[in-house]
């Protein structure tokens, strides 16, 4: 079946003309329909993704090849797009559509990518379940009584499904690794600055980072290549163009070291999520990686500090959400103030309320030293945590969430249980690194279990050359969930 | 109780780049509303700030004139609140570190020249505007100025009268025309000042409660709202009131301030450095190509003219409020083969009057600096006469023409041939014998009579002294 083939083998179909992208992307656009019951999208553009395929068969006739010609993919609802509604899970943006293209968008577009629709998010990026999106919970493919993960959750689970090969996140905590996790994928968070934030909806500005999600290490690399690089229009982007597929891939695993943080193999985290990863490791181990222990002493505080300095952030980001140029607008506002007040308190959800309020609280006039400060003090020295790890080895590994994909419902009243989630991975966007979730197994109940890969800020190579020669041995990213064959 | 006033001023200076701060839009003045917001200045979902560097190029040069230390790295901070206008909901200021600390102005005063220290300047985006008319009980919003580089320029409190502040104003608003860094058009609002004002019995050395004094967008009105703030507190005290600390706004229409908000009702603006935007530099190298091109400033400009061209103290004056006047000044005097009394004559009278006539700005004139010149050189060296050089003036203010051209083409010669001049004289003694007689008895007005007659009859063209002179001679001399 076309649809399990992977991102690469599909290119490689497409150019030896196998298949034509108006077939292949006809055919993910029916699966799509067929189990639109996941609630993967949140809008879905037939018409221009068969206009794109067929430009893309015209520009494969004419031998006018581009790294991703003809291939479909799906955009977080995060990304603006000029085509198709942006409502980033909200009811605030409900119907929004923006006037220009994301970077990221463009840059897919000319590297000739077909896009199907636009994937379901918690709201504003803020959750790890999906759960808070405006849209609904999406369903894990893997089970569909549990959470995909969050934010990026439709994006996991289309991808899982089949409902498209690779598809863009954004991670501001874990936002693409976790997902990832839950879904059996392959997930990038890109150092930070790799991937252009432009018309990336803002969550946490200094956290935030595109990558992608796709089946495999070697798919991340073919779509993570065409996302990144410098762009002009983001002034904390790095000056530095996209590595190619071939960088990414091919770093010898022999003599690698993989440190082992004694803080990520504790009892919080699941026997089973442990027993995995540590077989996974002995596998890497048995491949010629050298396995080291390493610490990072304060990463305990790495969820307090996230969430002084993303709320922070998020606070203001959130603030031209006013209801004045765009977005929701009250019915019944009778002045300026009750414009505002009532605009916000029905555009927004209860889990963004939640981080404005904190968000604004600890920037408030006698708090801001408490909080904010001290946050930003932390988050130098988890940075130093991490430095002084990669003194010992070269790839920090460890489990992606502390469990496998929870039930629906279960957390949603427990926020911080819900925050807990991120425990391993939001210390890694605090220093800005880049980070690699990928499957190795299952837990008894048949629900995939991801490992973490952390890597030295911009070498995502090492990650990706870890994570493909781990699946050139295994085939757990090969496993597709029973009702999605 | 002998009172005295304490006045510190914050001025915001439009910084004249082509485009916005933190965009590629156009700043220009006048365009119809909101043609000239982009996305970023809108504040569409996902868009991001990008430094324009020329902005802060601008503002470092203004620290680098003022003796102040340039910051080699500053941040950028958001100011949060909401407001229409504010399409963000904050605005991208300069908190913690500004790009500008220290530095002084100092202004001339009845007692002396006295330095006005400056606490720092701070780059920012403006807001846009809100439109109260004409809406139908709706609010109109103009985001055209929204992200216009601004650098707000804060004095420490150094003044002690409205006029002190009326001066600082000045030779802040001279100053940032030379940098050519602000175009100081206070009705557009390119030069906008904030005052806070207090008052104390004087010898006393703690400050009073300050009030902010808000829309104070000309010089005129700069006097007279302090003035009237001091009054105000003034009389409220001795009233046994006591002043609060807040904002208010001058009327001008009312000439009184009134309040806008208290210090209860003051912002908690949530300051915190902005993510979007990596720290600010400015290199060593940047301050030298600086310094480098640095033009020179009033003071030294003031002296110099003093200096070099003999100028009277309220010439000169004139001169540096003015950077542009003072450049045409200069010009016309290399064209004028070094002539400056006469130039500054022409400058300050005939050329000043015919553009306040025609209300037009010294970078309109339509005469330029090297026509100006050229007739002043033809003054000077006795082609054309005074009479004439009005005549050429008034004609090149009508049309573009090379002086020397125009002289020939309309003959405009001053005659100097000896015989043509005494020939025409001969004729108007014998015009106008009873004249004649009266010199001749001794009154010499009316030998004015006689020798506008001659210029008459010569079109102009006699040099009247000339002329003077031999009708003396022919009348008076004993033969």
């Amino acid at each position: 079946m076309l649809h399990q083939h992977s991102l690469t083998a599909l290119r490689d179909m497409l150019r030896r003309k196998e298949v034509s992208s108006e077939e292949l992307t006809r055919h993910f656009l029916d699966r799509i329909g067929q189990f639109s019951s996941l609630n993967a999208y949140i809008a879905v553009d037939e018409e221009g993704a068969i206009e794109s395929a067929r430009k893309a068969d015209q520009a494969i006739a004419s031998g006018q090849l581009a790294d991703l010609t003809g291939l479909p993919i799906a955009h977080k609802d995060i990304f603006c797009t000029r085509r198709l509604t942006t409502t980033c899970g909200s009811k605030m943006l409900a119907g929004f559509t923006a006037p220009y293209d994301a970077t990221v968008v463009e840059r897919l577009a000319s590297a000739g990518a077909v896009v199907t629709g636009k994937t379901n998010m918690d709201e504003f990026a803020m959750g790890s379940s999906n759960e808070t999106s405006f849209f609904g919970s999406v369903h894990n493919p893997w089970d569909i009584t549990r959470v995909p993960g969050g934010s990026s959750g439709g994006s996991a689970a289309a991808v899982a499904a089949r409902l498209v090969p690779a598809a863009t996140g954004t991670d501001t905590g874990g936002s693409i690794r976790q997902p990832a996790a839950f879904c059996g994928l392959t997930g990038l968070k890109p150092s930070y600055g790799r991937v252009s934030r432009y018309g990336m909806i803002a969550f946490a500005s200094s956290l935030d980072q595109g990558g992608p999600l796709t089946r495999s290490a070697e798919d991340a690399a073919l779509f993570f290549s065409a996302m990144a690089g410098f762009d002009s229009r983001d002034s904390t982007s790095m000056a530095q163009e996209a590595p190619s597929v071939d960088d990414l891939l091919s770093k010898p695993l022999k003599g690698l070291r993989l440190g082992l943080p004694t803080e990520f193999f504790d009892d919080s985290v699941d026997a089973e999520v442990l027993a995995r990863v540590r077989e996974a490791l002995d596998a890497l181990e048995s491949l010629g990686a050298q396995l080291v222990d390493v610490s990072l002493p304060n990463s305990s505080a790495g969820i307090p500090c996230y969430y002084v300095i993303a709320p922070a952030e998020a606070s203001s980001n959130l603030s031209r959400f006013d209801g004045v140029r765009f977005g929701h607008r009250s019915r019944d506002a009778a002045d300026l103030q009750s414009l505002y007040e009532h605009s916000r308190a029905e555009g927004f959800g209860d889990e963004v309320k939640r981080r404005i309020l904190i968000g604004t609280y600890v920037l408030s006039a006698g708090y801001y030293d408490a909080y904010y400060l001290k946050a930003q003090k932390i988050r130098r020295i988890i940075s130093e945590d991490f430095s002084k790890a990669f003194e010992r080895c070269d790839v920090i590994v460890g489990p992606t969430s502390p469990t496998t994909a929870f039930a629906l419902g279960e957390k949603t009243k427990d926020p911080v249980s819900m925050y807990l989630n991120d425990i391993f991975t939001n210390t890694v966007n605090l220093a800005g690194l880049p980070g690699l979730s990928i499957p190795v197994g299952f837990d008894t109940a048949g629900l995939p279990v991801g490992m973490q890969l952390i890597g030295r800020f911009m070498d995502e190579a090492s990650l990706l050359s870890v994570g493909h020669r781990y699946q050139q041995e295994t085939d757990w990213h090969l496993r597709c969930p029973e009702a999605f064959v | 109780m002998e009172w005295e006033c304490v006045i510190g001023l914050e001025v915001h200076v439009q910084l004249k780049t082509q485009s916005k701060i933190f965009s590629g839009a156009s700043t220009a003045y006048g365009a119809a509303p909101n043609t000239q917001a982009c996305a970023v200045d809108i504040g569409l979902p996902g868009v991001l700030p990008v430094m324009n560097r020329e902005a802060a190029l601008m503002a470092a040069r203004f620290g680098v004139a003022v003796g102040a230390t340039v910051h080699p790295v500053s941040i950028f901070a958001r100011k949060n609140y909401f407001y229409p206008d504010l399409p963000k909901g904050y605005q991208i200021s300069q908190f913690e570190i500004p790009i500008v600390e220290g530095g002084h102005l100092d202004i001339e005063t009845p007692h002396g020249s006295k330095s006005i220290r400056i606490t720092r300047a701070h780059l920012e985006e403006d807001a846009g505007k809100s439109l109260h008319e004409d809406f139908h009980g709706f609010t109109g919003i103009d985001l055209n100025r929204a992200g216009t580089p601004l650098l707000e320029i804060v004095s420490e409190p150094d003044l002690r009268s409205p006029e002190e502040a009326v001066a600082y104003l000045k030779k802040l608003h001279t100053l940032v025309k030379t940098l050519k860094i602000c175009d100081g058009n206070m009705q557009e609002g390119s030069f906008r000042c904030d005052a806070n004002v207090s008052v104390r019995p004087k010898g006393e050395s703690k400050l009073g409660t300050r009030t902010e004094l808000k829309n104070i967008n000309s010089f005129r009105f700069v006097e007279q709202a302090i003035n009237f703030e001091i009054d105000r507190q003034i009389t409220l005290i001795e009233d046994g009131g006591r002043v609060t600390q807040e904002t208010r706004l001058y009327d001008p229409d009312k000439d009184t301030t009134r309040p806008m908000r208290s210090k209860e009702e003051a912002h908690d603006y949530r300051y915190f450095p902005d993510p979007d935007l990596p720290p600010l530099t400015i290199s060593e190298a940047d301050l030298e190509l600086i310094r480098a091109s640095m033009p020179e400033l009033p003071d030294a400009r003031f002296a110099r003219l003093v200096k070099d061209y003999a100028l009277t103290a309220d010439e000169a004056s004139q001169l540096t409020q003015d950077s542009e006047l003072a450049d045409f000044f200069e010009r016309v005097v290399k064209e004028a083969g070094g002539e400056a009394r006469l130039s500054i004559n022409w400058v300050l009278g005939e050329l000043a009057s015919a553009l306040n006539r025609d209300g037009l700005s010294i970078a309109e004139s339509p005469l330029s600096p090297q026509r100006l010149g050229q007739v002043i050189h033809r003054l000077k060296d006795n082609t054309i006469s005074g009479k004439i050089a009005k005549q050429i003036f008034a004609t090149l203010w009508q049309e573009d023409i090379d002086v020397d051209v125009l002289i020939e083409r309309d003959g405009l010669v001053q005659i100097t041939d000896q015989s043509a001049i005494e020939a025409a004289v001969n004729d108007v003694i014998t015009a106008f014998p009873n004249q004649a007689g009266q010199v001749r008895a001794g009154e010499e007005k009316v030998i004015g009579f006689l020798v506008g007659q001659v210029m008459k009859s010569t079109g102009g063209k006699a040099n009247p002294q000339g002329v003077n002179d031999l009708i003396r001679k022919k009348l008076t001399d004993p033969v």
